[in-house]
Parts: C-alpha cells; structure tokens; sequence
C-alpha cells in the first residue's frame, strides 16, 4: 500500500528570526542604500558607531565606592551585554542600540511622593554633584566586570521628590518602543521591563542613579541616558533607559520574577550559596581577566559589599533569594 | 541515480571531512584574531554545543534521505558524520570540565547533581562513547545484530541532547533555537516511526 514519504517540515522563517529583528535588518538595509544616495549624512544619528566616544561627563572620583579591581576595558564593557530590548545575543545591544533616540528623554516620577515630577535628562544630570564609582558588576550568568560608572547616589533624588508614608518600594520601568527597540517583538518578557527595589535597598548609598561611564556620557547599549547600579544585586536588577519612577505601597511585580519566579526572586542579591537552575553562583569568571587557564573566581556574598548586609537582618535569603 | 565509483567516493568522503572540521577552524581563526567576543569561554561552549547538536542531526537524517533519493552511498559517510558529533561533544564536554570547573571533578560532581540540564546533557555525552567505541568495521563484525541495537541508543541520546538544550535556554525563555531543532529531531525520529510502521504492514 503506497503510502506518503516523510517530508522535512520547513521552519517558518519568522520561527528561526524574530519579526522585528528582521524587519529592523531590512530597515537597517534600506537606510543604508539611503544613506550612500544621499553622500552619508543623513544617517549620522540613527546608525552611529555604537561605540564611539560619547559627550565627555566631569565627575569626581568617589574614593568610598573605589573597588579595588581592575576596571574592565570599554571595548568588552560596551560589547557585552544583556539588553533584551535589543535582541538576546550579547552582541545585540551594541548591533541595534544604535537608533535609540535619548535627546529629548524625559523621565516621570510619581507614585507615593509628594512632589511627583517629570525630569528631563539635562536636570537629571545636574540634581545632585556628579560621582566616578567603580563598581564590581556580577551577571547572574556567572560572568563580572568592574565598571567605572557615573552618577549620584538614588537617595538624593527620592529627597527631592519626598516619598509619602505610603512608599513601601520603588519600581523601574524602561522604556518599551518596539520601533527603536526590535527585541520587544519577541515574547520573552511581558514589556515594559519592570524593576523594583525595597524604598530602604533604594535609600542606601551604594544604589546609584546612573548616566554616565568611563568618563562619558552612557552608551546606548549600557542602558542610555539614565539607569539604575545595583553592585550587591545581579545585574539584571539594575534597570536601563529608565522612562519612569514610581513609588508604591505595594512590592512592584518585577519582569524576570513574572517570567520565572523560582529563577529569579525579587531580591536576587548575589549569593554564593544559592544555586540558579543554571548558572552555579558560587563562583564567577571576571571578563578581560580569568582566561583559558586560570580557576573561575569565587564569588563573594553581596557581590564583595557586606555593608548592605543589615538591610536584610533576620531574614532568610535562601528563602528571599 | 548517482552511484560514484570508488575514486569519486574518496573524493567526496574527502570533501565532507573538511567541511566538518569547519566549525573547529572557524573557532581557531577567530580565536587567533582575538574575535571569540567578550566571553571567549562562553563562545566556545555555545557553539561546540551548537555543532554537536547540528551533527546529530546530519547523522540521524543520512537514513531518511537515502531513502528519499535511493543513493545508498550515503551511508558511507554515515559513520564519519557520527563520529564529528562525538567530536563536538568532546569539544563542549571539554570546555565545561576544564572552563568551568578546571578540573575539579568533586565541584564537577556536583554541579551535575544540582543542575538536571547539565545532569541530562553529560548522560547524552556518556551514552555517545559506547557508540563512538564501537564504530569501526571490526567491532560492527564482532557484535553483528547487537550491533544496530547498540546504535540506537542514538534516539535516546537525540532527545536527551534536545532536552538539555531546552532546558538551558528555558532560563531566559529563548526559545526559537531550540524549537526548530526539535522540529527537525521530531521529522528525523518521525521518519523511523513511519518506516517501521511500513515494515510492519508488508
């Protein structure tokens, strides 16, 4: 009895590549052919070098948050990077930040405050005296930098705004523009990408409001023009391209805590001793520095700043992880 | 129907070994110009990983398109493609016991048990020596039918190597990867099911 062969099932190509990435490859094609019709020019803005050098930010080194690792280069600091907005790859953010448009940024700041305000970039950049922190970064992935970031400590903008009694936490959120952004097509995560913080974690001195590294303003793919620095946490905590601020009686429901609330707990401070599913945590590799043959390094509790420690006395952090 | 000769067979058999040590050029090449990203380590792993899972695919459709085109001469070079997915195995399960662990086979241990989709992916890599081993014409000759018994454990290993892969990714929820290379596994393993459902009704 004849019956039918097999057949390979051709994947769909929309299944292999995300709608918005290719739609913004083809873009990004098209504007090209644009760009050598009209002599270059136009295109200075939107397809920039994701690595050139920013507008140069004065600040004064912050001798109390100097860590005493070696910076990381700029080049891996601004090539390797979780920006899901822009892709999964770590590449991505510096391939397809390029466009995002942080002139006329604005961020809105309200909630349980008495004061709730809109602030543009500009009086960002001037609300408190500019800071150079070099802080120790660690992923949850099992990889470190110490980066050289610039900004003020978070506290003195929640003084500005005064918090009501009401405000129990701050929650983060970043922008979600999938025309600028061609990783918010894919289902990952429930955009805009959320981020909270207990209002004491954020009053603490470590936590930085941050818009600028090594010396310049922030590079589109770190997180342009303002984002949060969480040293203790893992990096995923410290949300980017920050839109709005606001402040809550209630625990912000977090992105990757929505996606998967037994991988990623709304504390999520680095802690050797509790394992992810995937990533052991117990030990790190520092990018530019633990090569081919060396040990991975250990990792240490709070990320190496025990100073936070008393935010969470008397409570269970494998259970709060 | 194409039935090369013996001198063409050497040639393409050839052929196929160079391009399935691409991959690993590939890795050099970008490893001497200082290219493998950030992360060299990491970038090593992943595509080691990739390639491993990419040959066990070309391997486990050998059958299938065989009997799709009639050219038996692919069998020939079923062995060899079986053997480059050991080698990509070897690569990544390498890249974990000297990157990540440097040989510190107690925290090795560990990790397998605390970690299931490192604990699924190293059974996939242990079940692959036992077949590597017994590859060559003597040790076919020698087990005779237990031989083809042995060799499917390569279906298990399939779907033990898919299952790890989902698993790693489920973490980040980056799906796309590993959904169309369980497309692929479900057609390849679906192919067997239907040939011997066919065996089976003559």
């Amino acid at each position: 009895m004849p019956t039918k062969r097999p057949r390979f099932i051709e994947p769909l190509p929309s299944d292999i590549t995300p709608r918005a990435l290719f739609e913004s490859r083809r873009q990004f094609l098209q504007q090209i052919a644009a760009g050598s019709l009209a002599a270059g020019g136009l295109l200075d803005h939107a397809f920039a070098d994701a690595t050139a050098p920013r507008a140069k930010l004065v600040a004064r080194a912050n001798p109390a948050f100097a860590a005493k690792d070696k910076p990381t280069s700029f080049e891996d600091a601004t090539s390797y990077n979780n920006f899901y907005e822009f892709g999964f790859d770590k590449g991505d953010p510096m391939r397809y930040a390029g466009g995002l448009k942080t002139q006329a940024w604005t961020v809105r700041i309200d909630g349980e405050v008495k004061k709730p305000i809109t602030l543009d970039i500009d009086s960002l950049l001037k609300l408190a005296p500019l800071e150079e922190r070099l802080y120790r970064l660690r992923c949850v992935e099992g990889w470190s930098m110490a980066i050289p970031w610039i900004g003020y400590s978070f506290a003195e903008l929640i003084r500005k705004v005064e918090p009501t009694g009401n405000a129990k936490f701050v929650e983060f959120t970043t922008l979600s523009d999938p025309k600028q952004m061609p990783g918010v097509g894919s289902r990952v995560l429930d955009w805009p990408y959320v981020e909270g913080l207990r209002i004491d974690e954020a009053n603490h001195p470590l936590a930085m409001l941050c818009v600028g590294m090594y010396g310049q303003t922030l590079l589109n793919q770190n997180g342009a023009p303002v984002r949060m620095v969480l040293p203790w946490k893992y990096g995923f905590k410290s949300a980017k391209s920050i839109v709005r601020i606001r402040f809550t009686e209630t625990q912000p429901q977090t992105a990757w805590n929505r996606s998967a609330p037994e991988e990623y707990g709304f504390y999520s401070n680095v802690n050797p001793d509790v394992a992810h599913p995937r990533w052991s945590q117990a030990t790190e590799r520092r990018i530019g520095e633990d090569g081919f043959f060396a040990k991975k390094r250990k990792t240490l509790p709070f990320n190496g700043y025990p100073e936070v420690a008393s935010l969470y006395a008397g409570m269970d952090l494998k259970k709060f992880y | 129907m194409l039935s090369p000769d013996t001198r063409q067979m050497r040639l393409i058999k050839g052929s196929v070994f160079v391009l399935a040590l691409m991959p690993l050029v590939r890795l050099v090449l970008l490893g001497a110009q200082d290219r493998l990203s950030a992360n060299p380590i990491e970038f090593i792993t992943r595509s080691s990983g990739d390639w491993t899972l990419y040959f066990l695919c070309i391997t486990l459709a050998v059958t299938p398109l065989r009997r799709l085109s009639g050219w038996s001469w692919l069998l020939k070079l079923r062995r060899m493609l079986g053997l480059f997915t050991f080698f990509y195995a070897c690569l990544h399960f390498t890249t974990f016991i000297w990157f990540d662990h440097f040989f510190d086979l107690p925290a090795m241990w560990t990790d397998i048990l605390k970690r299931p989709f490192i604990a699924v992916g190293a059974s996939a890599f242990v079940l692959l020596i036992p077949l590597a081993l017994t590859s060559n014409g003597t040790m076919v000759r020698m087990l005779g039918r237990r031989w083809q018994l042995l060799h499917r454990l390569i279906y298990l290993i399939a779907l033990l190597a898919l299952l790890h892969f989902w698993w790693m990714r489920a973490g980040k929820q980056n799906f796309a990867q590993p959904l169309w290379i369980a497309a692929l596994v479900a057609v390849l393993l679906g192919s067997r099911v239907v040939g011997w459902w066919r065996g089976r009704q003559r």
